[in-house]
């Protein structure tokens, strides 16, 4: 499934895999942009799966003339080795029926590369939360048991709030609770099948609605910039993220002159 | 998601709103056979006349020997390999990709059919394969499509061209296009060398369907490639569309004879094909 390129780095162990899930606003996506086309990561590899729907274009991320011919598909991993960073890219929705597959075959994969950990980006529905989630920051985080050990009072120092669990029966039983992610895709599915698996996974997440999604994405690598400190932050000033060049009309067109 | 427009007719819609996975834990017995049984009608099934099932029996890395593939997706595309290149005689059928789905009901393989996917062959010059496709490609067929037909022939020495038809309304630019559509884009995998006859396909413009599942399968399996899409603001078969490809054989004029001129009652046929049976102004 993962198929390298040519320049292939000797090893992913020990690794931190950043990886979005396909999810409301498509805001995983966005933030995994912003931190490849930031970071200027060079492609190591694709994923390459029957999960996902083919789609290809040119290089999202060009940085010259000779970049925008570099052919790009759906699922692709990007790595810095300097700074032990790899990151994967989703680009298609899955195909129906195939999310439980592609969940299995990528923890197959961070378990047999050797990750150390795994953060998984994700977003739920703005419109789901309820009372108290109305309240303060949209940004939730979950850890997987084995990292909740290592990197649990980090996240409580930065004051970060975990997913609240829902009741499984409201108004009926409201000591039987669940984990809740309205719009979040595969990321459920993700954390329980990786928490099942001793993987050390953790889920950052932000409540949000469709449309202009961009101060989404920003807002959640901001997030994550604060806890892993990929991009310099200078004081009192926000982080300088590049935004890629395929998120150029990410509306449409313009608008015809014709039409007037 | 389905919609309903304003006259009423129901649209399935795509929403970038994402629910939860689908639990199958809850299906019955009964169910998941059904859910297999589909599963199992819907594989994408290569087949080949026998003279090429010979050639592939005893070859020995189990491929064909091809120096060139060229895969034409939509109508057009089509069109233009029919009217301008399959029209002499000496290209013959020699395979084709048996596909069943919600829109393309039809079973068996059908050597010639008006909406399938076929193989042609030259008898003096076996080493370059084209195929046709203009029948429907469900988006979980499109891999297990690039995967069984890549199966049947040798990467060694392979190069393919992908011709595609795209709709100018799936075209994202700032400026105007419709003065002159249609026009040609192209892609290319990172091991293809020669010259590209035309320009590179802009951000932040993608390709999607069969197209995209071919040209993604070279790129990642090293096997140098070249998509030619062409974007139209007809969505009927029509001859000034097909014209447009002409400049992505420029690199294979040695190998493949282009017409000068296309076959009219090959071009006459196909776009008839597209007549309105009736029309209410007429």
């Amino acid at each position: 499934m993962f198929i390298a390129t040519e320049s292939i780095p000797s090893s992913f162990r020990g690794f931190t895999l950043i990886m979005p899930a396909v999810s409301v606003g498509n805001v995983g996506q966005l933030a995994t942009d912003l931190i490849i086309s930031t970071l200027g990561m060079p492609r190591v590899g694709y994923i390459h799966t029957d999960c996902l729907i083919p789609m290809a274009g040119n290089d999202p991320y060009p940085t010259c003339a000779d970049d925008a011919a570099e052919l790009s598909t759906n699922a692709e991993v990007y790595c810095l080795p300097d700074v032990k960073l790899a990151v994967l890219q989703i680009r298609a929705p899955f195909v129906q029926r195939k999310s439980r597959k592609f969940r299995k075959l990528i923890l197959s994969w961070i378990k047999s590369s050797g990750f150390d950990r795994t953060v998984v980006l994700s977003s739920s529905h703005a419109y789901q939360r309820d009372d108290q989630q109305l309240l303060g920051a949209p940004l939730r985080y979950l850890l997987s048991p084995v990292l909740e050990q290592e990197a649990g009072t980090q996240l409580n120092t930065l004051e970060w709030k975990e997913i609240e669990q829902v009741s499984a029966f409201p108004g009926i039983n409201d000591s039987d609770k669940r984990l809740y992610i309205p719009g979040g895709g595969i990321t459920k599915g993700l954390y329980t099948d990786g928490c099942s698996e001793g993987i050390k996974m953790a889920v950052l997440l932000i409540f949000c609605s469709e449309g202009d999604n961009i101060p989404d994405a920003f807002a959640l690598v901001n997030y994550l910039n604060d806890w892993l400190h990929l991009v310099d932050k200078p004081s009192q000033m926000s982080t300088q993220w590049r935004v890629p060049g395929s998120w150029r009309l990410l509306f449409g067109s313009g608008i015809p002159p014709a039409i007037f | 998601m389905q919609m309903a427009t304003f006259f009423g007719e129901v649209l399935s819609v795509y929403s970038r709103a994402v629910e939860e996975d689908e639990e199958d834990d809850h299906e019955n017995e009964e169910d998941q056979q059904i859910r297999s049984e589909i599963e199992e009608k819907r594989k994408v099934h290569v087949e080949w006349c026998s003279e090429v099932k010979n050639e592939l029996a005893t070859s020995a890395e189990k491929g064909l020997h091809c120096s060139d593939l060229v895969v034409a997706v939509g109508p057009n595309a089509a069109g233009f390999l029919s009217a301008y290149v399959l029209s002499s005689e000496i290209w013959s059928p020699v395979g084709s990709v048996s596909i069943w789905n919600e829109r393309n009901p039809g079973s068996g393989a059908m050597l010639q059919s008006e909406s399938s996917c076929v193989f042609y062959r030259q008898k003096d010059s076996p080493s370059v394969l084209i195929c046709q496709c203009t029948c429907y490609i469900a988006e979980d067929q499109l891999f297990q499509w690039a995967e069984s037909v890549f199966s049947c022939i040798e990467k060694r020495g392979l190069n393919v061209t992908v011709l595609s038809d795209c709709s100018l309304a799936e075209f994202k630019t700032t400026e105007s296009m419709s003065s002159t559509s249609p026009f040609l884009r192209a892609l290319k995998t990172g091991l293809y060398r020669s010259q590209i006859s035309c320009p590179l396909l802009e951000q932040p413009n993608i390709v999607t369907g069969l197209a995209a599942a071919v040209v993604s399968h070279c790129q990642v399996h090293q096997i140098p490639a070249v998509l030619y899409q062409s974007y139209s603001d007809v969505i009927t078969p029509d001859s000034v569309t097909m014209e447009t490809y002409k400049p992505a054989f420029l690199n294979l004029s040695r190998l493949i004879k282009l017409d000068a001129n296309p076959n009219a009652d090959v071009l006459k046929k196909l776009i008839r094909i597209s007549d309105p049976q009736s029309n209410m102004y007429t």
